[in-house]
């Protein structure tokens, strides 16, 4: 067959992808490998050994910010899918209401809005409500930025949802209300469920925006490395990083098998 | 009426939580960035002088908005330091798109001419990296390109220099950065739509006696144009507004606009001339932005 000639493997095609893949992969592979290095100093290998996980688990402030972003994470990703997952409904649904540009709008802008800009907003709008800033502000920060990727998680596969399904179920006698929620919610719950490990991941990882709405006294794990980063490496960081790889490589494999599932059932939807 | 419509009235009903949502905590905070901008800084906590006070009645608002003051916005065209962070930016932007179309390019055409199969597992590898932390990415650079670093001894060890490198602070570790962060957001865009392309019409290019060469640029090329506009975009908008990898890796002395706003934030405390900043810059990527929307728009109506 011609078109299997044309997908034929080439030597150049291989090593560009071989390449881009090895780029993307082995500066963290040598992070992991110098997480259990004995040695303080990077370009000496002192033997395996788990000498930073220790140092890790008896920092208090470490492990409280650590503490921290896990708690705003996981409120923050299930308050955003919630509301992204409406959202997504709404937008592939929903009758043309007025305002529908301004809504897919303010749902496609945080996509790309420069990080320093949402977290400035946002505190000029904490400051002005005059709400003390710790916990909750940085949980409400986060849910705004993180429901944009559960929108279009979510919507990609309300988009491939076959709707004469949701038809039959009301030709049958549901009310639209009962036809979701029987119908179309089991088939969109992996996707819903890649979305709130997006959300959970991408707030886990915030840096800038944590920064401007956190208060004095509740650094989250990002702000807490990345001020340590700026004096210089440490060999507790690495073993920090590998072991936030590691909770996200667990999340990841989560949302595989929930996106596995959903193929099986007659879907090539990825997350994301 | 078809079941189609009676399900829409109930479905737009499911817009009204995330529409007030990002009304209160996306659009409002802009006001809120504009007044700032307008005022007048002050050492006070918080640090400007106070502008509309809506409860103070009509005299209260005439007053206020005598008041509004376009200082911030004088400063940054008289002051070189702003016009110049706002060029870095474009600049560091312009050429880092550019160096990821030329590294995106080649992997996503490689990934699109794996069989069906391997191309859900690549595009998976692809997104992994995405998922891990982007911090923790950039910290892993610094491992490897500072001073007695990965990267030097290993240049050493081959006798390729003779005395190690500075890698770090410079434009070169900033630009590694970026490429390496950003390199996801270009692949995908631009695998979607060479996936998508029929084979059949490289073979009747083949048939017409194109040469591979000729093929790519007259056909798959043009036919990719969407997918290089989405993954451009999609790097261009954020890398203006960078702050934590030029600040980490990039040297100090000449600034992007996203550093400056930082700075004049949290380390100056000048809240009224860090919104104006963030106001430019927010005018300056509104026309890309708009792009941006228009494209998604078209992709999910295409569907």
């Amino acid at each position: 067959m011609a078109s299997r000639r044309i997908n034929r493997l080439t030597p150049f095609n291989v090593t560009a992808l071989a390449l881009g893949l090895a780029f993307l992969y082995l500066p963290i592979v040598i992070l992991v490998i110098y997480s259990f290095n004995a040695s303080r100093l990077v370009t000496v290998w002192g033997g395996w050994s788990l000498r930073w996980y220790y140092e890790f688990f008896n920092d208090r402030a470490m492990m409280d910010a650590a503490w921290m972003s896990l708690r705003v994470a996981a409120v923050s990703a299930t308050i955003a899918t919630i509301l992204g997952t409406l959202a997504a409904v709404a937008l592939t649904r929903g009758e043309r209401f007025k305002g529908r540009m301004l809504f897919s709008g303010m749902l496609y802008a945080p996509l790309v809005m420069p990080e320093v800009i949402s977290g400035l907003s946002l505190l000029l709008l904490f400051v002005a409500l005059d709400a003390g800033r710790g916990f909750w502000t940085v949980t409400i920060a986060h849910t705004t930025l993180t429901m944009c990727f559960v929108t279009v998680v979510v919507q990609s596969r309300l988009g491939a949802i076959d709707r004469s399904l949701e038809e039959a179920a009301m030709d049958l006698g549901c009310d639209p209300v009962r036809a979701f929620l029987s119908v179309t919610l089991p088939l969109i719950i992996p996707s819903i469920a890649a979305g709130w490990m997006l959300a959970f991941t991408l707030s886990l990882d915030d840096v800038v925006i944590a920064s401007f709405t956190t208060g004095p006294g509740s650094a989250t794990l990002p702000i807490r490395i990345y001020s340590e980063v700026r004096l210089g490496v440490k060999p507790e960081i690495n073993a920090i990083c590998t072991m936030v790889i590691a909770l996200i490589a667990v999340v990841i494999t989560v949302a595989s098998f929930a996106s596995k599932l959903s193929r099986a059932q007659g879907e090539n939807a990825v997350p994301l | 009426m078809s079941a189609r419509r009676i399900f829409a009235r109930p479905a737009s009903f499911a817009a009204i939580a995330p529409y007030l949502w990002m009304v209160l905590f996306f659009l409002v905070p802009f006001g809120f960035v504009l007044k700032i901008a307008l005022s007048q800084t002050a050492i006070a906590q918080p640090p400007y002088v106070p502008l509309f006070d809506l409860w103070g009645g009509r005299e209260a608002t005439v007053a206020a908005f005598d008041q509004l003051s376009i200082e911030n916005f004088k400063l940054l065209i008289s002051d070189n330091l702003y016009i110049l962070s706002y060029l870095r930016s474009l600049t560091v932007a312009l050429v880092s798109t550019a160096i990821l179309l030329l590294i995106g390019y080649p992997v996503a055409y490689g990934m699109a001419r794996l069989p069906q199969r391997w191309q859900a597992i690549a595009m998976m590898l692809v997104i992994v990296p995405f998922w891990t932390s982007f911090l923790i990415r950039i910290y892993a650079w610094i491992n490897i390109l500072q001073h007695d670093g990965l990267l030097n001894t290993v240049l050493l060890k081959l006798h390729l220099i003779s005395a190690p490198l500075v890698w770090l602070s410079t434009d070169t570790a900033m630009y590694i950065g970026i490429v390496y962060s950003y390199l996801p957001f270009m692949i995908l865009p631009l695998f979607a739509t060479l996936a998508k392309q029929d084979p059949a019409l490289l073979e009747a290019a083949a048939d017409l006696g194109a040469s591979p060469w000729q093929a790519f640029w007259q056909v798959t090329f043009p036919l990719s144009l969407p997918g290089v506009g989405a993954g451009a975009l999609l790097c261009f908008i954020p890398v203006v507004g960078e702050f934590v990898i030029p600040d980490l890796l990039a040297g100090s002395n000449a600034l992007m606009i996203g550093q400056t706003l930082w700075l004049e934030f949290f380390t100056n405390k000048d809240w009224p001339v860090a919104s104006a900043v963030a106001v430019v810059l927010l005018v300056l990527l509104v026309a890309p932005l708009l792009l941006y929307e228009r494209l998604q728009h078209r992709q999910l109506e295409a569907r």
